[in-house]
């Protein structure tokens, strides 16, 4: 049995890597639940969001407060254009065939990553941590950087706050209701077509934050999305698609077994995760914490 | 003889079997390629096109066929005259394994499940380095000995005298025919009719007797066993293995493959293979920016021809026969 630091500290990163994937996974099982498509471009919208930060922090430069302000920048800047593209292209395949809206989000994929390249080239890019977080902590004898702490504290902040939007307030009501019965909805005179642009817009804004606030942390590579986006497809469907807890939960589960996975069995971490994915589809296809679908 | 009279399959068979004949190996290089790419396509269209199963793993079977066929050659020295066979059918069980679990779920479900498979078979073949050398694949995957090609051309005329990897474009191209030719007897029968009851409505399907799953998994099964095939191939083709041959975005890439011939028609995605090879071919002289190119043409394909390359010539064929008859 390794030392019990090395295992909280092995179990406080998977718990950070978790925050992140929540982060890109909760956009993605959002599209899903109200608009019923998965969108693999969301993993090309988390790298755009990295490398738009890195673009603003080379603008504005470093100093206090400036990494933040990047760092938003980049997510409204992904998120305007995920507005964009629901409306001028992805609205006018919603009544067509499940496999044309997979293709046309992976259209996107092979698009905006060459975009990337032809903007950014292929050498990685790196963000420094912001000033305000450079420092770290010791726990139990485990090294743990502010940054980190701050993730970790913001992925539940996050959660909470999406979900008071989703039960307390109308819009909430509104997108819970648009995933159950669209038309009806329409028919009691709310305006769908903007809801939809709405949720399509603020699943791009935390697919790009995930991408700003992941910059600091590790080299912005192409390449980056399609690996994700399967990770992200990992956690939601463990969680349940279109569950907004499912998807928390099945982050943290997916953090704890890669990062324990990597300790216990280095070769076979990857293999475990998704088997799990494979193991949940079959017993409980609708995962852990969702619904049936009717 | 009117034009759709003739047996456009063999005229095409005929020519392709010419190209190394112009002694460019480069030609043979890519015709090649495209004869294995549509096979893998075709083996996925009778899946998507004519069962209406969307799979977004199917490179696993093709993943699987080319390691099958590698590690059998290379490391064990086994004849391809058995290793191609095994690729097929290696390919195959773990369809039918992995698809029995796929075909209990739907669509999107499915979709999943499959894409999570072909993850596993992804993750074993790069992180398995004793077996299929990790992440460094398996290079040189040797040539089927053509030893006995050479003395049948002291025999025949015009049969000897050409290069190893001519006589490797022969053998895929009698190999895949071959493949072509069951195929199309599978889609064309009793059974391939059931499978498009079942794409158009299972529901009713299922009320007349039939057995849902067990044909969606027979589909299963058959569409694995031959992009399995088709792996085998490629394997060899390519001088090597490397686990992104399972890797989910080949599985797309066939699927664009297959969507820009024309899913459904026999042929489509066999067009789409030499359409989107070729056009590579070209494009990639020109900029390295080849997916940008792809993504777009995926976007005009699924807003303007969702048909395919099949449909808008079928499409443009019937409205040209028409014309005479209005006229």
């Amino acid at each position: 049995m390794p030392d019990p630091s090395f295992v909280f500290a092995q179990s406080l990163s998977g718990l950070t890597a978790a925050m992140f994937l929540f982060l890109i996974a909760s956009g993605l099982s959002l599209i899903f639940g109200v608009l019923r498509v998965l969108n693999f471009a969301h993993g090309t919208f988390y790298m755009l969001g990295a490398y738009s930060a890195f673009q603003l922090v080379q603008w504005i430069g470093v100093g206090p407060g400036r990494f933040w302000l990047a760092a938003l920048g980049a997510a409204t800047a992904i998120a305007i254009m995920g507005g964009v593209i629901e409306r001028f292209l992805f609205r006018h395949l919603y009544g067509k065939e499940e496999l044309y809206q997979l293709l046309f989000t992976y259209a996107l994929v092979l698009i905006l990553s060459d975009v990337a390249k032809i903007i950014w080239g292929t050498q990685q890019k790196s963000v420094s941590r912001p000033p305000e977080l450079t420092g770290a902590f010791h726990v139990f004898g485990a090294t743990v950087p502010h940054y980190n702490l701050f993730i970790l504290l913001l992925g539940p902040a996050i959660a909470l706050t999406f979900w008071f939007v989703l039960q307390r307030t109308r819009t909430g009501r509104f997108i819970r209701a648009a995933a159950l019965d669209r038309e009806t909805l329409g028919a009691l005179g709310v305006n769908v077509d903007g809801l939809y642009t709405g949720v399509f817009v603020l699943a791009s804004f935390l697919g790009g934050l995930g991408g700003a606030l992941i910059a600091p942390m590790r080299a912005t590579v192409p390449g980056m999305d399609t690996e994700v986006i399967v990770e992200a497809f990992v956690v939601v469907v463990i969680g349940g698609l279109g569950s907004f807890w499912g998807t928390f939960l099945g982050a943290v589960i997916y953090g704890q077994v890669l990062s324990f996975g990597i300790l216990f069995f280095p070769r076979f971490s990857i293999f475990a995760v998704f088997a799990l994915m494979a193991a949940v589809l079959i017993i409980r296809p609708w995962g852990l914490l969702g619904r049936p679908l009717k | 003889m009117r034009l759709s009279r003739l047996p456009w399959a063999l005229v095409v068979l005929a020519v392709a079997f010419c190209v190394p004949s112009m002694g460019s190996r480069f030609y043979t290089f890519l015709a090649n390629d495209v004869v294995i790419w549509a096979l893998f396509a075709t083996s996925l269209n009778i899946l998507v096109g004519y069962t209406g199963l969307v799979s977004f793993g199917h490179a696993a079977y093709f993943g699987i066929g080319a390691y099958a066929t590698g590690l059998l050659m290379k490391k064990l020295g086994v004849s391809f005259l058995i290793a191609f066979p095994a690729a097929g059918v290696i390919a195959g069980l773990c369809a039918l394994v992995f698809g029995f679990f796929c075909v209990r779920l739907t669509r999107i479900y499915f979709a999943m499940l499959t894409l999570a498979f072909a993850q596993i078979v992804w993750a074993i073949c790069f992180k398995w380095n004793e077996v299929t050398g990790g992440e460094q694949g398996m290079p040189e995957i040797p040539y089927p000995s053509f030893d006995w090609m050479e003395r049948v051309a002291t025999v025949l005329p015009f049969v000897g005298g050409y290069r190893t990897s001519d006589y490797f474009y022969f053998t895929c191209l009698f190999l895949v025919a071959a493949c072509f030719w069951m195929l199309r007897r599978i889609v064309a029968s009793p059974f391939g009719r059931m499978l498009t009851t079942i794409r158009e409505n299972a529901e009713r399907a299922e009320f007349i007797g039939v057995n849902v799953r067990r044909y969606e998994l027979a589909a299963f099964v058959i569409a694995g066993g031959f992009a399995g095939l088709a792996g085998g191939l490629f394997g060899i083709f390519n001088r090597g293995v490397f686990p992104d041959f399972a890797y989910w975005t080949k599985s797309s890439e066939v699927l664009i493959m297959t969507l820009l011939g024309g899913m459904g028609t026999f042929y489509g995605p066999a067009v789409g293979a030499v359409a989107l090879i070729g056009l590579n071919q070209q494009i990639v002289s020109y900029t390295e920016y080849w997916p940008l190119i792809l993504g777009s043409i995926l976007v005009l394909l699924l807003f303007v021809f969702p048909g395919g390359i099949a449909g808008a010539v079928i499409d443009l064929w019937r409205r040209l026969a028409r014309r005479p008859t209005r006229a």
